[in-house]
C-alpha cells in the first residue's frame, strides 16, 4: 500500500513542471499525482494513528505496547512530513487560520465555503459527529481565501486546501467518537456549552447539537489522551492566544498538551494549543497545482473526511 | 443446546458459533515431565489436564510398569479453579483484568504440583496436591463430622486413613502483589528453584518464591520523563541452565541477555541483539512488525527464538549481529500491513515454541493455521487446528495458502483469511511429539504417531 523504496522528495516535484513542454508536463503531473497518493496515503495513516490514540479503552488501562507502537508510527510520519516541508506549511496556515478567527470566541470554526462545499458533497447523508458550526465569519474567511491563493503557486505539495480546510480540519477531533461515544454522553457539560451556542448561526442544524458533541468528544479525548501514556505529569498548560478560548476549554485537562508533545516529538515545531493537533488531522494531502481545481480538491478532501468517519 | 423438534429447522449454527469471551483460552503450558497441561483463559479460571497413564502391553516375562504411558495417552481434565478475580484500580479508576497471561510450572520436588499464574497485576502460586486417603474413626466426631455426645463414647479408638476417591486440592499458597504498575506479560522460573522473573512494559522483577512482600527490581526502562518512552518490553525469560542469565525482548525488536552477576540493576545489557533493518524495505510499519512477542531460550541453552509479525527468528546466543535462521510465517501479509494495522491486528501477540530436541520450531498464524518449522531442512509447513476439518485421531493435513502460480485444489486465498481465528498460544510437550494450541476457546491436543509402516511422523488428533 505504500510505494517501498525511494523516498520521494518535495524538491524532486518543485522542479520539473519549471521546464516547458507537454511530455514534461504530463510526467510531473504523473510524479505529482503519485506524490499526492503516497502524501494522501501517508495522510490517512496519520488520521488513522491518530484516532486510535484517542480511542478510549475506557474501562481497562491500554496496552502501553500498542499505544507506544502507534505514538512511534505518528512521530515518523511528522518527522517525515516536517523534511517535506509539509509540517510547516500547515502549521504556519494553521497559526494564520487561528489568528483570523477572531469573529468569534470558539475557535470551531467552520466557513460557510465548507458549508457550500458540504451541501455539494452531499450524497451520503452528514453523519451526527460532523459538526458544521457556522460562523459570523467573513474577515476569517477573506483571510483564508488569500492563504489559499498565495499557497496555490506553490508547487506540487501546495496546501492550498489548508485554509477552507482547518475548520474542517477540526472535525476529525470528532472522528474519534465512536458510537459507542455518542451513547454514553449523557449531555454533560451543558453550562459550557451555552456560549458557543449562541454564537451558532442557523446555517447548519446540526451546529449546536454537534457542537454539544464535539466539545465532551475533547473532554472524552483528553481524558483518554491522559490514559493512554497512564502516568502523564500534569504541566502548566502553554498560554492561549484567546483569554476567551482559555475560558471555554478551562475544564480541559491539561495533560492533553502532553500528549501533544509526545506526538509530535519535537520542541522546534511552533508549540501548538491545545487542539491544534487535531485540528491539523485529515485531509492535508496534496492538491492540484492550479486554484482552479482546489474546490475539486477540497471535495476530495470532504470525501476523504466522510471515508474516515464512515470507516470508523 | 437443547432444540425443540419444532426449531429443529431452525439454524442453530450462530449460537454454536458464539464464544463467551470468558473462555477465550489465554495460555498454554506443559509440565516439566509432560504430564500436566494447564490453560489459563480470560476469565481468570484455570484447567489442569493430566495425561492418562495407560499400562502398556508388555511381552511375557517383562514387567509392566504401573503408570507407563502408552501411545495413545490422552489428556483429561484433572482439576480446575479461578486463579484470579476481577479486580480494581482504586487510584486510576481502571478495571484489572482477571485474564490469565502466563502460566509457568514449577520443577516438581513432592507428590504435589506447584504452578505460577498471574493476570496483568498479581502473580500466585498454586498447589495441586491429590487426595486419595481420608482419616476415619474419629473419637468425637462422627462420620459426618458432627461431634459426638461425649457420654454415648464408650470406648476409644485410633483414627485410622482409609483410601477414598482421588480428590484433587488446589490452594494458593503464595500471592505476589503490588510489584508492578504496568501490564505483567511474561513470568519464568529460574533455573535454581527458588527465584522467578516477572516482567512488564517497563520493569522485570525478581522474586523469591518463599517470599511474597518483597521482590528484586533488575531492569528499568522507565525513562525519567514518559514523554520520551519509544520502547517498552515485551517478553522475558531466564535462561535453562545458567541461573544468572535472563534474556528480554523489546517493542523496536532487539533482544538483550543480561548476567545478574555483573549489577544489581541489569539495564547495561551484557549482550544486545539486533538485526540491522533493510533499508529498501523499510515502511511506516517496519516498527511495528519488528517488534517481538515472544522469545524462548531452546532447551539447550544455546539458541534463542523470537517471533516478530512476520517471522520467527532464530539467534545463536554467541552472534548478536543478527539472527542465524530466519522463517516467513506469512510473508503473504506484508501487502497488507494497512488493513492489519487498522483493524489492530497488527498487534496481535503470537507465541514460539521448540520441540524437545530444538530441531523444530512452530508458531501461529491466522484462519487457525499453525506453522511448524524443521530447522533442519529450513522447509516448513501450514496445519490447521480447526474443528469442522479434523476429528479425533484423524491425521492432520496440510495447508497451502495461495498466493500466486497454479493454484491447488483446498488451497485457501489471502483474502479469505478469518483474521478473527488467530492461533496466539501454543505448547510443545518437553519431550514427545505432543503439541497443545489454543484457538479461542477450544483446545486441541495433536500427538505424533509414529507407526513402523509409515515414511514419517503423522499427526493424530484430540479435541478438547
Amino acid at each position: 500500500m505504500f510505494p517501498k523504496g525511494t523516498k520521494r522528495k518535495f524538491s524532486d516535484s518543485r522542479e520539473e513542471p519549471v521546464a516547458g513542454g507537454e511530455d514534461v508536463n504530463q510526467s510531473s503531473l504523473a510524479a505529482v499525482r503519485m506524490l499526492s497518493s503516497y502524501s494522501l496515503q501517508r495522510q490517512s495513516l496519520l488520521d488513522m494513528s491518530l484516532i486510535k490514540l484517542q480511542l478510549c479503552h475506557m474501562l481497562v488501562e491500554p496496552n502501553l505496547c500498542r499505544s507506544v507502537l502507534i505514538a512511534n508510527t505518528v512521530r515518523q510520519i511528522q518527522e517525515e512530513m516536517t523534511q517535506d516541508g509539509t509540517w510547516q506549511i500547515m502549521t504556519q496556515a494553521l497559526s494564520a487560520a487561528n489568528a483570523a478567527a477572531q469573529c468569534s470566541a470558539d475557535r470551531l470554526v467552520a466557513t460557510e465555503v465548507l458549508c457550500r462545499q458540504t451541501e455539494a458533497a452531499q450524497g451520503e447523508q452528514v453523519p451526527k459527529p460532523f459538526p458544521v458550526v457556522g460562523s459570523e465569519g467573513c474577515p476569517a474567511e477573506e483571510v483564508l481565501e488569500e492563504e489559499e491563493e498565495a499557497a496555490a503557486a506553490e508547487v506540487g505539495m501546495t496546501m492550498s486546501t489548508v485554509s477552507p480546510q482547518a475548520p474542517t480540519s477540526y472535525l476529525p477531533g470528532t472522528f474519534g467518537m465512536d458510537p459507542c461515544w455518542e451513547e454514553e454522553e449523557t449531555g454533560e457539560d451543558d453550562d459550557d456549552d451555552d456560549e458557543e451556542e449562541e454564537e451558532d448561526s442557523e446555517e447548519c442544524g446540526s451546529g449546536s447539537e454537534g457542537e454539544e458533541r464535539e466539545r465532551d468528544s475533547l473532554v472524552e479525548d483528553t481524558r483518554t489522551a491522559e490514559q493512554v501514556f497512564g502516568t502523564f505529569e500534569i504541566k502548566n498548560p502553554a498560554p492561549s492566544p484567546d483569554p476567551a478560548l482559555e475560558e471555554l476549554f478551562s475544564d480541559v485537562d491539561a495533560s492533553y498538551y502532553d500528549l501533544d508533545t509526545v506526538l509530535t516529538g519535537m520542541q522546534s515545531v511552533p508549540k501548538m494549543g491545545p487542539y491544534d493537533l487535531l485540528e491539523s488531522l485529515s485531509s492535508h494531502g496534496p492538491s492540484p497545482l492550479s486554484s482552479s481545481t482546489s474546490c475539486r480538491s477540497d471535495l476530495n478532501e470532504l470525501d476523504h473526511i466522510m471515508e474516515i468517519i464512515v470507516g470508523s | 443446546m437443547g432444540e425443540d423438534t419444532e426449531s429443529s429447522k431452525v439454524n442453530h449454527s450462530f449460537l454454536r458459533d458464539y464464544v463467551t469471551e470468558a473462555d477465550v483460552i489465554s495460555t498454554v503450558e506443559f509440565n516439566h515431565t509432560g504430564d500436566l497441561l494447564a490453560t489459563g483463559d480470560k476469565g481468570g479460571r484455570v484447567v489442569v489436564f493430566q495425561r492418562e497413564t495407560v499400562v502398556g502391553h508388555k511381552p511375557k516375562g517383562e514387567l509392566e510398569q504401573v503408570g507407563e504411558t502408552g501411545e495413545s495417552g490422552e489428556y483429561n481434565v484433572y482439576s480446575t479453579f479461578q486463579s484470579h478475580e476481577p479486580d480494581f484500580d482504586y487510584l486510576k479508576s481502571l478495571e484489572i483484568e482477571e485474564k490469565i497471561n502466563k502460566i509457568r510450572w514449577l520443577p516438581q520436588q513432592n507428590a504435589a504440583h506447584f504452578l505460577l499464574s498471574t493476570n496483568d497485576k498479581t502473580i500466585k502460586l498454586w498447589k495441586v496436591s491429590e487426595r486419595d486417603k481420608q482419616p476415619e474413626g474419629y473419637n468425637l466426631k462422627d462420620e459426618e463430622g458432627r461431634v459426638k455426645d461425649i457420654s454415648t463414647v464408650t470406648s476409644l479408638q485410633v483414627p485410622v486413613l482409609r483410601p477414598t476417591d482421588l480428590m484433587v486440592e488446589v490452594r494458593p499458597r503464595r500471592v505476589f502483589s503490588n510489584g508492578h504498575t504496568y501490564h505483567v506479560n511474561s513470568i519464568s522460573v529460574n533455573s535454581d528453584g527458588e527465584t522467578y522473573l516477572s516482567a512488564d512494559d517497563l520493569r522485570i522483577n525478581m522474586w523469591h518464591l518463599g517470599i511474597t512482600d518483597r521482590s528484586f527490581n533488575i531492569v528499568d526502562i522507565k525513562p525519567a520523563n514518559m514523554e520520551e518512552l519509544t520502547e517498552v518490553i515485551t517478553a522475558a525469560e531466564f535462561h535453562p541452565h545458567h541461573c544468572h542469565l535472563f534474556v528480554y525482548s523489546s517493542s523496536k525488536g532487539s533482544l538483550r541477555l543480561c548476567d545478574m552477576r555483573a549489577s544489581a540493576l541489569c539495564d547495561k545489557h551484557t549482550k544486545l541483539f539486533e538485526e540491522p533493518e533493510d533499508p529498501g524495505s523499510r515502511s511506516f510499519f517496519s516498527e511495528i512488525v519488528s517488534s517481538v512477542s515472544d522469545v524462548k531460550f531452546s532447551h539447550n541453552g544455546r539458541y534463542l527464538l523470537t517471533r516478530d509479525y512476520l517471522t520467527a527468528k532464530v539467534w545463536d546466543l554467541h552472534m548478536e549481529k543478527g539472527p542465524v535462521e530466519t522463517y516467513q510465517v506469512h510473508d503473504y501479509l506484508r501487502t497488507k500491513l494497512c488493513s492489519l494495522y487498522e483493524n489492530d491486528c497488527i498487534f496481535d501477540k503470537f507465541e514460539c515454541v521448540w520441540n524437545s530436541s530444538d530441531s523444530v520450531i512452530m508458531t501461529g498464524a491466522y484462519n487457525s493455521f499453525f506453522r511448524m518449522f524443521d530447522r533442519e531442512t529450513g522447509r516448513g509447513v501450514t496445519l490447521e487446528a480447526w474443528r469442522e476439518t479434523s476429528k479425533p485421531r484423524a491425521v492432520l493435513r496440510t495447508r497451502r495458502i495461495y498466493t500466486g502460480g497454479k493454484r491447488r485444489r483446498g488451497d485457501v486465498g489471502v483474502d479469505s483469511l478469518d483474521f478473527t481465528k488467530k492461533i496466539l498460544h501454543m505448547a510443545w510437550h518437553p519431550e514427545e511429539n505432543i503439541i497443545a494450541i489454543a484457538s479461542t476457546n477450544n483446545l486441541y491436543i495433536f500427538q505424533d504417531r509414529v507407526s513402523p509402516d509409515t515414511q514419517g511422523p503423522d499427526l493424530g488428533s484430540n479435541t478438547i
